[in-house]
């Protein structure tokens, strides 16, 4: 049976099939189909790929193995979409590629995906002391970025960093960041959003 | 039309000059240094008074000319004058707008527009002689008889509010780039919701490019009605983003150091959460 649903994700060949057969595909909700799931980021089929990340992120943490393994990168489309669907599983095995891609990926979506991820993880799956550094590694990642020519990493560092002072430790020292930003970035919707960020 | 800047590629390349270097190689013997000095200046904004001369001086240039009679140093450093945002570059842009080179009135047209000097209405308005019926494809080439995009564009940007009898039959053109433009220029005039909604409307259609095209337009004129459409819309986040960031500056307050954020403005940052 998922064979046959998998089989037909290849076989399509109309973007609307591929969008049929990647809704029935993701209705079995199976793990067979997560190597498929995945290989779907690459169709350039928006509709199709926006599926296949919310099936990957319904199957959670039994994902992530394979979409650490399967990261596009020859195609920035697909990878932003890995990237997104790694950050919505917030699983922090995914710390390293979501760091890297933060810093030093070239397409803006995946740096974009990658930094509010990095604001989001689950990091009570992480043992002592493994946990303090993992968040360490992320903090200094999204100061890093929050210092980007792009505005919209700039935006994207904030909203993960706004994530991150959800621990205690961490408050302070990402409130003076916000603070920094807020009297020295000369884009308005950057200032907007820390405000934002340090109002919630 | 006036792109807009989804850059999904990092431009961190080319050789790397200095303003110094730039200004002088404005006056180069060897025209492709000129040429790409005036670049340049534009894109690494060097405001500074020699640059801002020395492009000024470059829209006059009559060393660097295409096989087609272009003026490709005119034309870039059109373009980089309206990155500089120094309003001495007017009289030397609306000059250009009766350039023989079409390049050129469309460099100085999208640099008018961002300038915003409302002295350039009268000579933009100019290049709308004829109207619709004089806006058609030149033979042989790839663009009309005028930069009616840009034209359009700069008089909305500049409140230019005596072209509106102008601007409005161009949403009739048979080029839905030019009726883009007009529909946005009409809302810059007008505020009136029907304009807004002639662009939301172009989000809906099957033409991607055309779509990209109407993030711009919505970004730029900040029709805050239009955003959930911009974050449905099927084109790339970096687009929707660039249009929601335009919505959201037109939320907030003017003045900077009294930025406040509305409960508009956090639907729109809301938006652009969910977008990255």
């Amino acid at each position: 049976m998922i064979n046959e649903l998998i089989h037909a994700v290849a076989l399509a060949d109309t973007p609307e099939q591929l969008v049929k057969a990647v809704q029935n595909l993701a209705a079995a909700k199976d793990v067979a189909a997560i190597p498929t799931l995945i290989a779907v980021f690459g169709y350039n089929n928006p509709t199709a790929a926006a599926i296949a990340s919310a099936a990957l992120v319904d199957l959670g943490e039994v994902a992530v193995p394979e979409l650490l393994a399967q990261i596009d990168d020859y195609n920035y489309g697909a990878r932003a979409y890995s990237i997104r669907t790694l950050a919505a599983i917030a699983h922090p095995r995914a710390l390293d590629v979501l760091v890297s891609a933060a810093a030093t990926d070239f397409a803006p979506s995946v740096r974009r995906a990658a930094a509010k991820g990095l604001g989001r993880l689950h990091w009570d799956k992480l043992g002592v002391p493994e946990n303090q550094t993992a968040v360490q590694k992320a903090l200094e990642t999204l100061f890093f970025i929050s210092q980007d020519a792009e505005w919209s990493i700039r935006y994207a560092a904030i909203v993960g960093l706004q994530g991150l002072a959800n621990l205690p430790d961490l408050q302070q020292p990402i409130h003076t960041r916000l603070q920094e930003i807020l009297a020295t970035d000369n884009e308005k919707s950057v200032c907007a959003r820390v405000l934002l960020a340090l109002s919630q | 039309m006036i792109e807009p800047s989804a850059e999904e590629f990092s431009t961190e390349n080319g050789p790397q000059l200095t303003p110094e270097v730039a200004i002088a190689n404005l006056q180069s013997s060897d025209l492709s240094l000129r040429y790409y000095a005036a670049w340049w200046l534009g894109k690494y904004r060097v405001k500074e008074t020699a640059a801002v001369d020395g492009l000024i001086a470059a829209l006059e240039d009559e060393a660097d000319r295409t096989e087609l009679g272009g003026y490709p140093l005119r034309r870039n450093a059109a373009r980089a004058l309206g990155k500089l945002g120094d309003r001495k570059a007017v009289p030397g842009l609306i000059k250009c707008l009766e350039c023989s080179d079409f390049y050129v009135r469309e460099a100085a047209a999208q640099s008018l527009e961002m300038l915003q000097d409302p002295t350039a209405a009268t000579a933009l308005i100019r290049l709308l002689d004829g109207g619709v019926a004089k806006a058609v494809q030149v033979p042989g080439r790839p663009h009309l008889t005028q930069p009616y995009e840009a034209v359009l564009e700069a008089l909305g940007a500049i409140s230019a509010a005596e072209a509106i009898p102008l601007i409005q039959p161009f949403l009739e053109h048979p080029f839905p780039r030019v009726q883009c433009a007009a529909a946005r220029a009409m809302y810059q005039l007008t505020q009136q919701p029907i304009y807004g909604e002639l662009l939301v409307k172009v989000l809906e259609g099957n033409d991607l490019n055309l779509r990209r095209v109407a993030l711009g337009d919505l970004g730029a004129i900040g029709y805050l009605a239009a955003a959930d459409a911009i974050a449905n819309a099927k084109a790339e986040n970096s687009f929707k983003l660039i249009a929601l960031k335009g919505l959201l500056e037109h939320q907030l307050p003017q003045e900077s150091d009294t930025l406040s954020i509305s409960d508009d403005a956090i639907r729109v940052m809301n938006l652009m959460d969910s977008l990255l």
